[in-house]
């Protein structure tokens, strides 16, 4: 009996970026009809391994066989006649086109004019395979999970059989990760062949049949999903042993350092961000805050951070008042913030600028005279790489060229470098692997020991159950409590995270989010408070 | 003829010259557009029309046909956009300096060809009856004979008609065509355009030649129009630059640069016509015999100037900016 071939194998795979070698002798094999997971940390060589079958790179040695025919992949246009089609981590779409347009652009056979029946074809085909999309709707005026579908839609428009999804679900919500699993489970019923890139396990084991790994750009091994649970799956992408608690180490507490009373913020388009904020941290303290994105964490962190401007209240630092000062006054006073936005390189460094220059960029106030200490700078650079394990060839490597794990913690180290006593932190584990994030959630930890009152806006509601002592839930931009982080449940935070439960009032002897042993004179706090 | 028959005479006469010496800068200003909705910035607009202009020129003379002077501008001009392709696409080189570099290497071409031929015999205009009678009026019938307007706008060489219908057709073939979507798609972004098949560099390659044989023929209007007398000054005179900023006032919109051309050509016409203006309209308009004609020189600048002002506070909504203008496209870049 002559065995099926795969819908793809690729063999001995090597390609190499300079001195970088992304994937090295890589073999990867696809059957018809499955959803095979490529399972690695951030930098293993995933995504360069996708964009090799997606004609996006060319390989330097192996080859590729599509149906156990030998296929010369040497752009994505030889990719899509030969049915692979890929959904890019960063989608590939024109923001100013329609969706019907994004799609028309690379039909093969179309007529030189463009006709007005593309708006119905294109709807006709999403509505086939079971999607709702707009035709007419441009693409900047979509929602994340949208513009998704529209990619979907696209690539099977184009005939694909087999799709390469990168990182789907980094973007989505839970809901919308379900419905994607939906999708993916009926695509793979209809006998398209699906490969999906990720480094969430349990993910891995919900919706896959095979799972390959990667590490460091070399192929370990594919095993069967049923046969397969977490621990060994990390252990073969970490290399060893992995701890999966994350430590929460109890320190003593100081007096509050950071006071928010009643503050209000507008948003860039002027609507209420944060509505009414009281809270404090205390030093050696992490307050977490959860809430679905947009709920005003941005606003809130630029506001502390002196970037934005306050509508109305107070923050006090350790008893002094911090409203209305420059950022760098506010930096000067020990409090530091780092975000990570969505697409995890917009703030905060300067990409093409090398890790010793970001350093500068944040410590040249502190020499005199016009010239930079590139020397401090090369030291403090280094301290990074040292303490908090930072992978990069050199100090004065561009900080664009590392991967995603490393660029977060050179952000973080940067702020760390700089003495902090209150520390926020937004999303720092964003879009991370297990290993980064545990040594994120470790440089947290001994900042903590070190007596740091920290601000952990966070997503994963696991981890921050885990990880923070206090857990503060924004709806809307209005606090709906601040519970104790090892008390509450999933169910209560979500709860509280949608507006259905509000525990401001919990307790009556003490206005929620008034620390008893206050900074703040009393003839500073609001009259209705002293009631 | 009565005074004010005179006087509808001169706002006729201001008219004409309007559209006569300001096509050069829409043809520019055209050709630019396709080019930059390719993604690519070229600041060559100077030089790729004084190539254009003096091959155009001289080649057109001597073959004594205005068919082959445009054929030979363009091919000249699309002969710029090939070596700015090369550099900047498949080279990848700056696109700024590259286009610089082509303005200051166009002019040098043009002076050397210029003085080389001139050293031998410099075709006047006047011995080639098949160019002169070329770049005659032609009146369209019925709408020339519309008072003031009619001769002032209907009764134009055979350029000025090229111009406005390259200017149309083009506005047509982005908005309409499936390759003009491609381009636009390149421009926008070009790793979506590739990731769908649409082949980025042949796109490049293509629509800067193109556009760039249509600033060519621009620049041979501009040799015809100062009836090829040629001396120390270059004919382009600085029009290539203004076509340049013409582009951000039009919105990239070939359509709109007809209108832009216009109102663009108002102000620099008056630089011409503002003496007759001030003579035929003394109450309202005699001011304009008082202006130093320094500042009329300097005006086709100054409004550049304010044009690039107001038009950089626009809202990015509703922009025809390409929003991947200037960078090079390299698939592999990490």
């Amino acid at each position: 009996m002559e065995q099926q071939p795969y819908a793809i194998e690729m063999r001995g795979i090597t390609k190499t970026f300079g001195s970088v070698v992304a994937n090295r002798d890589v073999s990867l094999t696809l059957r018809r009809g499955e959803i095979l997971a490529l399972l690695g940390e951030n930098g293993s060589g995933k995504t360069t391994l996708m964009n090799m079958l997606s004609g996006i790179y060319a390989p330097d040695r192996g080859e590729i066989l599509v149906d156990g025919q030998p296929a010369a992949i040497h752009s994505p246009e030889d990719a899509k006649r030969l049915g692979i089609g890929m959904v890019h981590q960063h989608f590939k779409l024109v923001d100013v086109f329609s969706a019907a347009d994004n799609i028309w652009m690379g039909k093969e056979k179309a007529g030189f004019v463009l006709g007005k029946n593309r708006y119905e074809e294109i709807a006709q085909t999403a509505r086939r395979f079971g999607f709702e999309l707009d035709p007419k709707k441009r693409v900047r005026n979509m929602a994340v999970s949208e513009k998704q579908t529209l990619e979907i839609v696209k690539v099977l428009y184009y005939g694909a059989k087999v799709i390469v999804l990168d990182e789907p679900t980094a973007v989505l919500t839970v809901q919308e990760i379900q419905k994607l699993f939906g999708v993916l489970r009926r695509m793979k019923e209809e006998g398209h062949s699906i490969i999906i890139i990720t480094h969430k396990l349990n993910e891995v084991l919900e919706i896959s049949d095979r799972v390959a790994i990667l590490r460091k750009g070399e192929y370990i091994t594919t095993v069967d999903t049923a046969s397969t649970n977490e621990q060994q799956l990390t252990e073969y992408m970490v290399g060893r042993k992995v701890d999966l608690n994350i430590d929460r180490p109890v320190v003593e507490k100081t007096k509050p350092l950071l006071e928010i009373r009643d503050l209000t913020i507008r948003s860039d388009e002027g609507a209420v961000a944060i509505d009414h904020v009281n809270f404090y941290i205390r030093g050696g303290e992490m307050l977490g805050v959860a809430g679905i994105a947009g709920c005003g964490q941005k606003e809130l962190c630029e506001a502390i951070a002196g970037l934005r401007p306050i509508q109305s209240g107070q923050m006090i630092h350790k008893g002094e008042n911090i409203v209305g000062l420059s950022p760098k006054a506010i930096l000067d006073k020990g409090i530091s913030m780092s975000f990570i936005p969505e697409d995890r390189l917009g703030m905060g460094l300067a990409p093409s600028l090398s890790i010793t220059d970001n350093m500068i960029l944040k410590s040249y106030q502190d020499t005199k005279g016009p010239m930079v200490n590139r020397k401090k700078g090369k030291i403090r650079a280094e301290w990074v790489i040292e303490e908090l394990g930072v992978v990069t060839p050199s100090a004065d490597t561009p900080v664009r060229r590392l991967s995603g794990g490393n660029v977060q913690k050179v952000l973080l180290g940067r702020e760390i470098l700089a003495a902090p006593n209150v520390l926020i932190t937004a999303y720092p584990v964003r879009g991370l692997d297990i290993n980064s994030s545990y040594a994120i959630y470790n440089i947290l930890n001994l900042q903590k020991e070190k007596g740091v009152g920290i601000l952990f806006v966070g997503e994963d509601l696991d981890v921050m159950m885990a990880l923070c002592d206090k857990i503060m839930v924004l709806c809307h931009g209005k606090v709906m409590g601040v519970v104790h982080a090892h008390k509450t449940t999933k169910e209560e935070l979500g709860l509280m995270m949608t507006g259905a439960l509000d525990l401001t009032n919990r307790y009556e002897d003490k206005p929620a989010g008034f620390a008893r042993d206050t900074n703040i004179p009393p003839q500073q706090t609001p009259e209705k408070e002293e009631e | 003829m009565g005074p004010e028959m005179d006087k509808l005479g001169v706002v006729t006469t201001f008219l004409h010259n309007i559209v006569v010496y300001n096509i050069p800068l829409l043809y520019g200003t055209v050709g630019e557009i396709m080019v930059e909705k390719s993604g690519s910035l070229n600041l060559g607009v100077e030089g790729i029309m004084a190539v254009g202009a003096i091959f155009g020129y001289i080649v057109g003379c001597y073959a004594n046909s205005l068919g082959v002077g445009i054929l030979t501008a363009f091919a000249a001009g699309a002969l710029c956009g090939l070596l700015f392709a090369v550099l900047t696409v498949s080279l990848q080189a700056n696109q700024n300096i590259t286009g610089l570099t082509l303005t200051t290497f166009g002019l040098g071409v043009y002076f050397f060809v210029g003085n080389g031929v001139k050293a031998v015999r410099w075709p006047a205009m006047n011995d080639y009856p098949a160019i002169k009678e070329g770049f005659a009026d032609i009146a369209i019938p019925g709408l020339s004979q519309l008072p003031v307007v009619g001769r002032g706008l209907f009764d134009h060489n055979l350029l000025v008609y090229l111009g406005v219908a390259v200017a149309l057709a083009m506005w047509w073939y982005l908005r309409y065509t499936r390759p003009g979507l491609r381009l636009r798609a390149v421009g926008e972004n070009p790793a979506s355009a590739d990731s769908v098949g649409v082949n980025v560099k042949r796109m490049k390659y293509l629509h800067i030649c193109l556009g760039c044989g249509i600033m060519g023929v621009g620049g041979y209007y501009m040799g015809l129009n100062m009836s090829g007398s040629f001396n120390s000054s270059c004919w382009i005179n600085g029009y290539g630059w203004i076509a340049v900023a013409l582009v951000i006032f039009a919105n990239w919109n070939p359509a709109l640069a007809i209108l832009g051309t216009f109102i663009f050509g108002f102000f620099n016409t008056l630089r011409v016509s503002g003496s007759s203006l001030a003579a035929a309209f003394p109450g309202p308009l005699g001011w304009l015999a008082a202006v130093p004609s320094q500042l009329y020189q300097a005006l086709p600048f100054l409004i550049t100037a304010v044009v690039l002002v107001l038009t950089s506070v626009r809202k990015r909504e509703g922009s025809g900016l390409p929003a991947s203008l200037g960078l090079n496209y390299f698939r592999e870049e990490r």
